[in-house]
């Protein structure tokens, strides 16, 4: 339990003052721009639209500067600020097959239909630290486009393993779930997958990171494909009831990851392949992948796995997920806990008292022995 | 909460004139603000309208797909602006992604000019058609860059050296 105090309104307010001179810097340097952090951060920023469920580059991009670059810091404020605006809609489910790409890539299938499109991608970059980014080098030297009719029509890997039938279906029991809105309604275990989808999208990168690295090495035993990843840009879509018609309301980008992993079979379903599905906002490669892993392993009631690692257990994964509650409750441990601190320390010299006391009893009967 | 939710809807609009209209709203939407101002310019002198929802900012939830197929689920939010403007008993609508009110409005203003006969013609010419000719270019342009990078890749065949 913590208490409020009063007093320190001067000090606090140093305290920002403070701050604000700190996110500043040395002020013989150019300050920091939006748009620059919009434009030139483009991978923190789609970080913190996907984990701050709200996708706004510029927004997103002011957080960032705010928080002097704490990725956590500024998803918090994007979520405060989220929570002053009103909901008018709900968007048409967005149609990933129609994505116009800046990226696809397979690990299964050397030559699947459309090819593989590298994008913009740090994959074979070779991890040297570049100098001339350092010795601000002028633009680059960009790419020579080549035929865009080169990416049309790129099917979904998936669709090219349904049609053999080795892969269930992206609905397996054939009957839609319906999703809880996590931002109006508590979670309520156990989840569906609609639902647990949702609390993974805003889910803290690290933490699907480590948990989909687990069953990598073991705790849960997932052996996962990487089927298809792609990024790009994709129409949102939604019914206006003033209108009763859809209208597109702009482009969004996104990344989309289908794991594939292997199944046993069970005693009803023969072995084939099972999916792992992971979606963020922007080009969020590392934590869509690592979604589609925690998502796969989350399915393990469902497939008759048993469950046995971290990573299987819903109420663990989808209760400390989310980076904001996470991190308030960690840090409301700064606040004051004079009280509750007061009394424990009133315990503890109780105990220590009595305790003493025994062992003085205990004493004198030894010697009185 | 004016949510519209109906994901397994999926008839095709026949009207010819709602088609139309979906197209310029969708163009007007992912256009930049600059070419739209600009035709404003030559029109603002003569068009009066009455803004009967000025520009207001909210949020809309983007649903997805599970496994990109299954059923929807909610992705995350995204900022909307939308406005709304009368001209005479013409009434149009702007609803864009983001947070630029001028160009709700200006939206709203020009659907509601290109619903009418006597401006539909030579807006669609002037504004519409080139501005969905620089979406189309700049699709091309992104998607030329990325068509750049596609790859064959060629399994080695693994064995004992010579």
């Amino acid at each position: 339990m913590y208490v409020a105090v009063k007093g320190g309104e001067k000090a606090i307010e140093n305290a920002h003052r403070l701050l604000a001179e700190e996110r500043r810097g040395d002020v013989s340097i150019a300050e920091l721009d939006v748009k620059q952090i919009q434009h030139q951060l483009k991978l923190a920023v789609s970080r913190v639209m996907t984990e701050g469920s709200c996708y706004d580059e510029e927004l997103a991009a002011l957080a960032i500067k705010q928080a002097s670059g704490d990725l956590v810091e500024a998803i918090f404020l994007l979520r405060a600020y989220r929570t002053t605006l009103t909901r008018f809609f709900t968007t048409e489910p967005i149609q990933t097959e129609s994505m116009q790409l800046c990226r696809r890539i397979s690990a299964t299938y050397k030559d699947l239909p459309g090819g593989q499109v590298l994008g913009p991608t740090y994959d074979y970059t070779l991890r040297l630290l570049d100098f001339k980014l350092a010795a601000e080098g002028g633009e680059p030297t960009g790419v020579e486009p080549a035929a865009p009719h080169n990416l049309d029509a790129m099917p979904r890997v998936m669709d090219v393993l349904n049609r053999e039938g080795l892969i269930e279906p992206a609905e397996p029991s054939g009957m839609p779930e319906e999703a809880t809105d996590l931002t109006r309604e508590p979670l309520k275990l156990p989840a569906n997958r609609p639902t647990r989808l949702q609390n993974l999208a805003r889910a803290d990168e690290g933490f699907l990171l480590a948990l989909g690295y687990s069953t990598q090495r073991g705790y849960a035993n997932s052996h996962p494909f990487a089927g298809e990843i792609r990024v790009g840009w994709v129409n949102v879509s939604l019914t206006p009831p003033e209108l009763g018609f859809e209208i597109e309301i702009g482009e969004i980008e996104i990344t989309e990851c289908e794991m594939i992993n292997q199944f046993k079979g069970s005693k009803e379903v023969p072995p084939q392949f099972t999916r792992g599905y992971g979606l963020t906002f922007g080009h969020s490669e590392r934590k869509a992948m690592a979604m589609a892993l925690v998502d796969r392993a989350l399915r393990c009631d469902e497939l008759g796995e048993e469950r046995i690692a971290p990573a299987q257990d819903e109420e663990f994964v989808l209760a400390h997920s989310d980076n904001v509650e996470a991190s308030g409750f960690v840090q409301h441990l700064k606040l004051p806990h004079y009280v509750d601190f007061q009394s424990e320390l009133e315990m503890i010299r109780k105990l220590r008292a009595k305790q003493q006391r025994s062992a003085n009893l205990t004493g004198e009967e030894n010697s009185d022995g | 909460m004016m949510a519209s939710q109906n994901p397994e809807t999926e008839t095709p609009v026949t009207n010819p004139d709602i088609k139309k209209r979906q197209h310029w709203l969708s163009v007007l939407a992912k256009s930049p603000l600059k070419p739209i101002e600009k035709v404003w310019a030559e029109y603002r002198g003569f068009v009066h309208y009455e803004l009967i929802r000025p520009p207001e900012i909210g949020l809309a939830m983007v649903q997805a797909r599970t496994g990109g197929t299954g059923s929807p689920f909610n992705l995350g939010e995204i900022t909307v602006t939308r406005a709304a403007a009368n001209i005479q008993e013409t009434t149009g609508f702007g609803f864009i992604r983001g947070r630029n009110k001028r160009q709700a409005e200006l939206m709203a203003v020009f659907d509601a000019l290109l619903q009418r006969e006597a401006t539909e013609g030579e807006l669609i010419t002037k504004l519409i058609k080139p501005l969905d000719r620089a979406l189309k270019a700049a699709a091309d342009e992104r998607s030329a860059k990325v068509a750049a990078t596609k790859v064959e890749f060629f399994t080695m065949v693994r064995g004992e050296a010579e």
